[in-house]
């Protein structure tokens, strides 16, 4: 597969004291959709502004594909948002997204295709300073998407949006990542990255706590949630059955742990056929966000 | 070359701000023609300015070149704006992540500079030579195209300037402070002329000299001041001091290259900002 970045023992120095990167390294390929994690302050942010040539770094090094390219012709092939949208206010949406080819040396050809895909083509003839935030960012998005990137950038793109406009954006992602454009997407909004990447970063004081598939930081078989009016022959039940490891009782709700792989029907067929009729069934995984707390925990 | 232009002209001609005052540069500077109409009346004596010879040939080139070195500030408002915009809109960044690169950016700055200072020059050209036609007393050719000169340092002259602007703006960040900052430096090359000549040099003849390597001293020198040239004024000059002062009003090389090398130094040190600042 081929390597759009490499990060190789990044290090960020704030005036010789704030440690804000520290020794991170990892890869992106191309086509898959990257998900930073970490809390605020955590390094993110810093460690884009680093690849993107706006934070000059203390030592390490990165590589766009693989070299063959000085950083700001690289940037030309990159889409990339940073925190706000920055616009000159004072110029229509089309006019700065013009500005934005002229930059990247592209014809203006996917101005209206651009605008048009984030649902701003009746309004670009509107100065940047009428759009509200959530606006703004779309703007933002088509203005990295106007090359075609080979892969887009995104940090906190949701960051003090209203629900309609995290749900848009959360959409437009997804539907950019189904056409095949590398992602690589900082937030410390969970379930934004559960839900489109594939992979992960953890990062926690400047430091890379994780980086691998989502799966893998998922890798438990997951656990179901149980009721039912007899409890004791419940749990009797369970214990016989191979595929599980634990049953905790919490209240009135049986929590099962497995070993082995097992599905809902699977289970509710094996009690029904032992005499047991269930009031509730969940089957559910650990959230990769109790995962991401375990992982983030100060130890 | 051309691509960095089309990027900065875009951003300046739809600001308003900046279309309106760059506009208002270029119609004060014709005004320069509205002298030629200036008519004092003191009684019995009668002054009519374009008849003092002002606009005669090759004195009109000192004479307006000097004259129209007052309204650069109007573009230095422009320039410094320019610059400080790219840091309040958060511009500077996007545009380096867009593929800009920081030595693309300050070239794209000092482009626009020189620009703006070509500009100037052929303008102020073409309008003296067309007011030096209507009123100079002497047209003959090889008189007209004497003392261009004065053109050739009058572009130097706002080079310099707007580099010193353009550095401002990167150093300051902020329009009104980048301007406010260009009015302290005025004065501090003043105080030190002042506090040096008196005090530590006790010389004002050698403080005069190196005064002449102080950034805006230097671009002032460019073109001295026309007035004492003027036959009338030089009557009563020589009327009330008694004697008659010769001044150097010619311009030098020497100066010139001064202005060069600080044009360099601002461009150089507003990359070097660039380049280590975080954003």
């Amino acid at each position: 597969m081929e390597t759009i970045l490499t990060i190789t023992n990044l290090n960020k120095i704030f005036n010789k004291r704030v440690h804000a990167v520290k020794n991170v390294s990892f890869e992106i390929k191309k086509g898959n959709v990257y998900g930073i994690l970490g809390p605020n302050g955590s390094g993110k942010s810093t460690t884009l502004g680093i690849v993107l040539n706006v934070v000059n770094k203390t030592s390490g090094d990165y590589q766009w594909f693989n070299g063959s390219l000085p950083t700001h012709e690289a940037l030309k092939k990159v889409g990339a948002i940073i925190e706000r949208p920055n616009f000159y206010p004072y110029m229509t949406a089309e006019e700065n997204l013009k500005l934005v080819c002229k930059i990247k040396g592209i014809p203006y050809s996917k101005v209206f295709e651009k605008l048009e895909l984030v649902g701003l083509l009746e309004r670009k003839d509107s100065k940047f300073r009428t759009f509200s935030l959530g606006m703004k960012q779309r703007l933002a998005i088509a203005s990295a998407l106007l090359n075609d990137p080979e892969i887009l950038i995104l940090d906190e793109p949701t960051n003090g949006l209203d629900p309609q406009g995290i749900r848009q954006i959360r959409d437009l992602i997804k539907l950019i990542a189904s056409q095949g454009t590398t992602i690589l997407l900082a937030s410390h909004l969970l379930d934004e990255v559960e839900k489109v990447c594939s992979h992960v970063v953890v990062l926690r004081y400047g430091e890379t706590l994780y980086h691998g598939a989502v799966d893998g930081m998922l890798s438990n078989e997951g656990f179901f949630e149980l009721k039912s009016d007899n409890i004791v022959l419940l749990k009797e039940r369970l214990q016989k059955h191979t595929a599980v490891k634990d049953i905790k009782i919490e209240e009135d709700k049986v929590f099962v742990y497995l070993k082995d792989h097992l599905e809902a029907d699977e289970l509710n067929q094996y009690l029904f056929e032992n005499g047991i009729i269930l009031q509730h069934l969940v089957k559910r995984k650990n959230s990769l966000e109790e995962q991401f707390l375990q992982l983030t925990k100060t130890n | 070359m051309k691509r960095l232009l089309l990027i900065e002209f875009q951003k300046l001609l739809k600001n308003r701000a900046s279309k309106f005052l760059i506009i208002s540069y270029f119609v004060l500077l014709s005004f320069i023609a509205l002298i030629a109409s200036i008519k004092f009346d003191f009684g019995k004596l009668k002054f009519h300015i374009a008849e003092q010879g002002i606009f005669n040939f090759p004195y009109i080139w000192h004479f307006n070149t000097y004259i129209a070195g007052y309204f650069k500030l109007f573009l230095a408002i422009v320039i410094v704006s320019m610059m400080a915009n790219e840091y309040t809109y958060g511009t500077l960044k996007q545009n380096l992540i867009d593929g800009l690169s920081k030595k693309e950016f300050i070239l794209s700055k000092f482009l626009t500079v020189v620009t703006f200072a070509l500009v100037s020059t052929v303008f102020i050209f073409l309008m003296s030579l067309i007011l030096g036609y209507s009123f100079s007393s002497y047209t003959e050719f090889g008189i007209v195209f004497s003392d261009l000169n004065y053109l050739i340092a009058f572009f130097f002259k706002l080079i310099g300037f707007f580099s010193f602007c353009l550095f401002l703006g990167i150093l300051v960040k902020r329009s009104a402070f980048a301007l406010g900052f260009l009015l302290i430096w005025y004065f501090f090359e003043w105080i030190v002329y002042g506090i040096m000549g008196k005090f530590i040099l006790k010389d004002f003849d050698l403080m005069d000299k190196i005064s002449n390597f102080f950034p805006l001293q230097s671009m002032s020198n460019l073109i001295k001041q026309p007035f004492s040239r003027l036959s009338a004024i030089k009557n009563i000059e020589t009327t009330i001091t008694g004697e008659d002062v010769a001044r150097d009003y010619g311009v030098h090389f020497s100066e010139i290259a001064i202005v060069c090398v600080w044009t360099f130094i601002f461009i150089y040190l507003s990359y070097y900002i660039l380049r280590k600042r975080d954003l």
